[in-house]
């Protein structure tokens, strides 16, 4: 059952993701470029995105357990930690480098050739380097 | 004037929106890209590898299936510079992980939920993309 909720879901963003535009790096980067020819599609896709979102986040508080069981995720974390701005940065300046972001770089690994799996290699790459650095980081704290 | 790649947008955004809805509902999880693969790649995930595995997998199949059945020419655009997409990826993997989420964990699922932390995260991730792509497009001319 858990299986087949996380197959559907993948599904159903990468079917998004292709539909949306956002699998052309172009469109993100055209989004970004406000000084350049400015693309405003992103806004549609992320104000698309949030509605079905926004009513999910409502119905999982009036439901006790999700459908496969488990827990909802716990309550809100409102720290805004110095993790989250510098690697929130740090990922904005790579996002706007390539225009992908890690889920459309999935999405379009089938007919991005051979510099959509560069890209994804060193994604996953720059995600194993982040493991030693959050130890280094705890370890200072 | 409405351009056909805003409802494109729109369309697509929404269908990004009821994944992410199926995921919470269905299995209690967040729909963070960056989340599902960097728990998977690194062993954080370790007790869901196949869910994660399975998010994954479906997530390339179903575009590929989509663009092969219907015969679409889908575009990445994306640049032959090496060292750019070396740059890039590693960026991106390293910070999304630091900061714990991306453009759909913090972006959509965060903002959706009225997280502080998603729309922070959000805030500054839009921000230095905008001067990424000031400096390498207008200033450096590399992209």
């Amino acid at each position: 059952m858990r299986g087949l909720i996380a197959a559907t879901s993948g599904a159903l963003f990468g079917i998004g993701l292709l539909i949306s535009g956002m699998v052309d790096t172009n469109r993100v980067q055209g989004w970004l470029d406000i000084f350049g020819d400015w693309d405003p599609t992103l806004a549609f896709v992320l104000g698309g995105a949030i509605i079905p979102m926004a009513i999910a986040w409502r119905v999982s508080e009036y439901r006790k357990a999700p459908v496969a069981g488990g827990t909802f995720p716990l309550p809100l974390e409102q720290k805004v930690t110095t993790d989250l701005a510098v690697g929130s940065m740090i990922f904005g300046a790579g996002w706007g480098l390539a225009g992908l972001c890690p889920g459309p770089s999935f999405a379009a690994l089938s007919f991005g050739g051979w510099e959509g799996l560069l890209f994804v290699g060193s994604m996953i790459g720059g995600m194993l380097l982040a493991v030693p650095a959050r130890h280094f980081r705890n370890s200072m704290a | 004037m409405i351009d056909a790649s805003y409802i494109y947008g729109l369309i697509g955004g929404l269908i990004i929106g009821l994944a992410g809805a199926v995921y919470l509902l269905g299995n209690g999880r967040i729909m963070g890209a960056s989340g599902v693969i960097g728990g998977l790649v690194d062993g954080s995930g370790r007790a869901e590898w196949r869910d994660r595995a399975l998010f994954i997998a479906s997530l390339v199949a179903a575009p590929w299936l989509a663009v092969t059945l219907l015969d679409i020419e889908a575009r990445t655009n994306i640049t032959s510079n090496p060292v750019v997409l070396i740059t890039a990826g590693l960026l991106v993997g390293f910070g999304a992980r630091l900061a714990n989420g991306c453009t759909s964990g913090h972006g959509v699922c965060g903002i959706s939920r009225l997280s502080l932390r998603g729309i922070a995260a959000t805030v500054f991730y839009l921000f230095a993309g905008g001067v990424s792509v000031l400096l390498f497009k207008h200033v450096l001319g590399v992209i």
